[in-house]
């Protein structure tokens, strides 16, 4: 464990992932108890303010501070990971730890439920929600959670098959443990790693889904800030306030970024063998 | 191929029956009805039951989705409420814009991700290498709206060289033209392909790299040929299994994107139409474009298996 510590430490993309993500994660937490001002605070007198002490980042057209806005639009793009990833890895990881002990039909119908699903991306079931029950963030954390149901059974599955075949296995079911408890015992614990990988990654597309929905006007309503509706809003003032179109969007970058480069991290430091081919 | 053609064939005819029957009971069945989603909860019962009759939903659920399904592929659909039109029309007319657009892009992706693939392949671990996988790397964590808008604020507000958005048409007589219509796309695709091909050249790079450590490319090496001679004639081959994949599995998003970036430049694609019909609560149109789209989706991925097939033999028996 101490080796894997130093390891991570000496893995460029692992720290500068890692580093990243770590400052998404304390910008939200600390817009939970500050933030220079009231994100949705509206002062028309100073809107459109250039950045300066008073307001970091400027102020957009009703005068609200944007660091303000950038700060607390992160709690928003983590709550969306952290739920629509769970959803994803919670039901995913079910259905595919149930397809790989069950073989069988059990596992041709859940693939094949899989593969159809992906024929729903987050956008597709999130303008279908919406039609019917109005935009929300509700919405559009159904919407990603369900497109990441599949690409956590398939993981699953495929991991899961493989720790099936090992004698360890075999030396349970001899002994007499069922599949519930050798799933349990046995397989999660051995792909762990790979699904850890997977939810890091997933945690990134969810955050590209969700700023692409509050675009859209489909995801998360004011007046709670996100990073995708200060896009949709600043688009209107490109001509007087260029700069209101690329913060958020430095913030996206940023976090996905991170996340990724940590997921990528995490993945050679859990398995030596591919780093080194790599 | 005769077996593994209809096998995958029979899987796609299922799989669009049952995307059909889900976004029908998802659209028509699971609140109340279309008829009180569209006018809202101040209606009165008499023109709540007008509109039922008008669209039809007093008869049994089963009926109106035959009559949907066989009307989608009869091209015989129902009208439209907020524009009075079939929807088969307004889509058509809507595809002139999106269809040329996402053509646009897709080129563009295989263009830039098969080039630098192979450029980051041939500098295996040298600077030209580390930089096409960093600049990658970034790509993929550009979303494509953002992407987009800035691509406005270069073009359109710094340089002005063109509008921020909208879509002159393609004929002459509606102050358009081939060329004003492929002017107004090109931004709009360059916005679409770069993450896509952010995502493929490493696909591309890494399929290279696997491929050239072969032993039948050693074999042509041995025999003489140039390590250009052996890239174009054994390994580039096949390399493409893992960027087909992957290039079907992103055409789901390079649809999306479509919808997103439609909305950015304000074209008048399947994207705004859309999103016209959500905010005018026009149901049926909503319908039919998810169930396109949806369609769209699992017909390409059915068009990436059987080329799979032609490109490595070995599938087809599998």
């Amino acid at each position: 464990m101490k080796s894997l510590a130093r390891r991570a430490l000496r893995h460029p993309s692992f720290v500068v992932g890692a580093s990243l993500s770590l400052l998404l994660a304390v910008a939200a937490l600390l817009s939970l108890v500050w933030a220079p001002y009231p994100p949705a605070e509206i002062d028309i007198p100073s809107k459109l303010q250039a950045p300066s002490a008073a307001h970091w980042l400027g102020t957009d057209s009703l005068g609200r501070d944007i660091a303000s806005q950038l700060l607390v639009g992160a709690q928003n793009s983590i709550v969306v990971g952290v739920v629509a990833v769970g959803i994803g890895l919670v039901v995913g990881v079910a259905l595919g730890c149930l397809a790989s002990a069950k073989r069988g039909w059990v596992e041709e119908l859940v693939m094949r439920a899989s593969d159809f699903t992906f024929a729903f991306p987050a956008l597709l079931s999130a303008i279908m929600l919406t039609a019917i029950y109005g935009p929300g963030l509700l919405m559009s954390i159904v919407a990603i959670g369900i497109f990441n149901i599949p690409v956590f059974a398939r993981i699953t599955r495929g991991a899961a098959n493989a720790v099936w075949a090992r004698d360890y296995i075999t030396a349970a079911r001899a002994a007499g443990k069922g599949p519930l408890a050798i799933t349990w015992d046995h397989v999660l614990p051995n792909i762990a790693s790979q699904l850890i990988v997977q939810a890091t990654i997933s945690f990134a597309t969810a955050i590209l889904a969700e700023a692409a929905l509050s675009y859209l006007g489909l995801g998360t309503q004011p007046p709670q800030p996100s990073w995708g509706r200060m896009l949709n809003e600043a688009q209107t003032l490109m001509f007087q306030a260029p700069m209101l179109a690329v913060y958020p969007g430095v913030a996206i970058v940023l976090s996905v970024l991170g996340l990724n480069l940590m997921g990528d991290g995490l993945r050679d430091l859990m398995d030596p063998k591919l780093a080194r081919k790599r | 191929m005769g077996p593994f053609l209809f096998k995958r064939f029979a899987t796609l005819l299922i799989t669009l029956a049952v995307a059909s029957a889900v976004v029908f009971a998802v659209l028509e069945l699971l609140p109340g009805n279309a008829a009180e989603v569209i006018l809202g909860d101040t209606a009165t019962p008499e023109s709540l039951a007008a509109l039922q009759a008008k669209l039809g939903l007093d008869r049994p659920a089963f009926t109106r989705y035959a009559d949907w399904v066989t009307g989608l592929l009869r091209g015989d659909t129902a009208r439209s409420i907020s524009y009075d039109t079939p929807t088969a029309e307004l889509i058509a007319e809507r595809l002139q814009v999106t269809l040329p657009l996402a053509v646009l892009a897709m080129g563009l992706t295989m263009a830039l991700a098969l080039g630098l693939g192979l450029y980051a392949a041939s500098r295996h671990n040298k600077l030209g290498d580390v930089g096409v996988m960093a600049a990658s790397q970034i790509g993929i964590a550009i979303p494509n709206f953002w992407f987009a808008i800035l691509l406005i604020l270069l073009f359109a507000v710094h340089l002005q060289w063109v509008s921020a958005g909208g879509f002159p048409g393609w004929l002459k007589d509606d102050g358009g033209g081939l060329w004003e219509g492929i002017k107004a796309l090109i931004l709009p695709a360059i916005a679409l392909a770069l993450v896509q091909a952010a995502i493929l050249a490493r696909v591309t790079r890494s399929a290279v790299l696997d491929v050239m450590r072969e032993d039948f490319v050693r074999t042509a090496r041995a025999k003489g040929l140039s390590r250009r001679q052996a890239l174009w004639r054994h390994v580039l081959r096949n390399a493409m299994i893992p960027v087909l994949t992957v290039s079907g599995l992103q055409f789901a998003n390079l649809i999306t994107g479509t919808i997103v970036v439609e909305n950015v430049f304000v074209l008048p694609g399947i994207g705004r139409l859309v999103f016209q019909a959500i905010s005018n609560r026009d149901l049926l149109v909503v319908r039919d474009v998810v169930m396109l789209l949806a369609a769209v989706v699992v017909i390409v991925n059915f068009v990436v298996d059987v080329l799979y097939a032609v490109v490595d033999p070995r599938l087809r028996h599998a």
